[in-house]
């Protein structure tokens, strides 16, 4: 025998279940005087840098039904393309920006709402930019392992049609599941878990 | 913000996910899977700063009640009712290296295995005195704790006699968007855990293993408190020169 590697393995996922709000968003679910504030709830203050928008949409079941009690963070960078991370080593982030939020579907309807910024372009690794995104994780009861998927932008057209991830989808009819779609200053960001219209999900 | 201004911050892209060690997105014992699993191949790419960095949290905003599930719902002079436990650990990650700076949630059932949550239509009674959530940083060494009770199994609707063994739910930030994770935490010599489907979705029994904390007798409080280990692994980072190329190089 050789000697053993000296690795562990990754925790196993677990789902977050039904009750995951009471964890991650207590407020919410009325539970009052533990935590002051339920995190997440907002991204920016008043000097944030940047276009303010929102974004919005449901998640879908296999039948269309919208999923009321999941819980989605979102990941992205700030106006300048910057992430507030001790591992960005290509600048400051904008303080007053925190880059990272969480909602829960409504609990009735099942939209979900976050409030942010446009986020600039972020470098891949081998120096070609990216189109403008937001990293999204989505949790529920019936998901073993959490989503991660990505949400670009529909006025981005130029910007996407050069981004490295979404060049390497070869089902190109996919694309699209991608793509949060501008009204305004809003952007409508469905999220399909089956179906002919299923979200492109990434294994990061 | 993060504690360790000493140290150089941990840039490199994340070891890839074993995806088999993690229960499929269909188990259909756990029906709910069913409609909710997405039925294509996720798409797999190296990361990018995108995946490789993610929010920090700092000490501030844990409050001095956050880590006491027994008083941090409870009104002056009262608890919450039940097995006073203390849970503990290290969270590390896949090279054994304690991971730092860490926020770790924790939700959990009342010691009659009842949420206190509108959609819990359980006919076990609530604790007046009890909340069932909390969160705790990760030390310099990885190390966590908390106080709070032991929650109770509970039966819940899949089949119709589908009981869940006694769990604690944990969500834990790395030090990277891409090892965010949840997972439940479940306790030694517990019978319902071979008959959980949620347990059941992982193929390999080492993996399940892994998520059952041990009586820890070393961590007790005499006269006051038992206690359970429950170690947590994120994702590893590739750190040193060698392993740091550009892709395409
Ligand atoms: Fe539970």
């Amino acid at each position: 025998m050789p000697q053993a590697l000296d690795t562990l393995k990754e925790t196993p996922s677990q789902t977050a279940g039904p009750y995951v709000h009471i964890g991650l968003m207590p407020n919410f679910v009325g539970i009052h005087g533990a935590h002051a504030e339920d995190l997440g709830g907002r991204m920016l203050n008043d000097k944030a840098k940047g276009q303010r928008i929102a974004i919005e949409g449901h998640v879908f079941d296999g039948t269309g039904e919208p999923l009321r009690d999941c819980v989605i963070e979102i990941w992205q960078a700030d106006a300048a393309g910057l992430y507030p991370s001790p591992s960005e080593t290509r600048g400051t982030a904008d303080p007053n920006f925190a880059g990272w939020g969480r909602a829960a579907a409504d609990p009735q309807s099942g939209l979900y709402r976050f409030e942010t910024i446009k986020p600039g372009r972020v470098p891949f690794p081998d120096g070609r930019l990216q189109g403008p995104h937001v990293s999204l994780w989505i949790v529920a009861r019936g998901i073993n392992l959490g989503l991660n998927t990505r949400m670009y932008f529909s006025d981005e057209a130029e910007a996407n049609a050069a981004d490295p991830i979404l060049l390497r989808i070869e089902h190109r009819t996919r694309v699209p599941t991608l793509i949060g779609t501008r009204t305004g200053d809003s952007y409508r960001f469905d999220i399909h878990l089956q179906g002919p219209d299923e979200t492109v999900f990434f294994d990061i | 913000m993060s504690g360790r201004s000493n140290e150089a911050p941990e840039t490199g892209p994340f070891y890839p996910r074993d995806r088999l060690w993690h229960p499929p997105a269909l188990t259909p014992a756990y029906k709910t899977t069913v409609l909710r699993s997405p039925q294509r191949a996720p798409i797999s790419f190296s990361n990018t700063m995108s995946e490789m960095t993610g929010p920090v949290f700092g000490p501030n905003i844990i409050g001095e009640l956050d880590n006491d599930l027994i008083h941090n719902f409870a009104k002056p002079g009262e608890s919450a009712q039940g097995p006073r436990i203390i849970v503990h650990g290290r969270v590390l990650d896949e090279r054994g290296r304690p991971v730092p700076g860490v926020l770790i949630e924790f939700w959990q059932a009342n010691a009659a295995g009842r949420y206190r949550h509108k959609k819990d239509g359980y006919l076990a009674p609530l604790d007046p005195n009890f909340g069932g959530c909390g969160r705790a940083l990760s030390g310099e060494d990885g190390s966590y704790a908390f106080r709070t009770i032991k929650p109770g199994a509970y039966p819940w609707p899949n089949g119709v006699n589908d009981w869940r063994p006694a769990h604690i739910h944990f969500a834990i930030f790395g030090s990277g968007f891409a090892q965010r994770l949840i997972t439940q935490m479940y306790f030694e010599g517990d019978p319902l855990i071979k008959l959980d489907p949620m347990t059941g979705g992982l193929s390999d029994r080492r993996a399940v293993e892994q998520l059952i904390a041990p009586l820890d007798m070393a961590r007790t409080i005499p006269m006051d408190a038992t206690a359970y280990k429950f170690d947590i692994v994120l994702r590893g980072r590739r750190s040193t020169m060698f392993e740091n190329r550009l892709e395409g190089n």
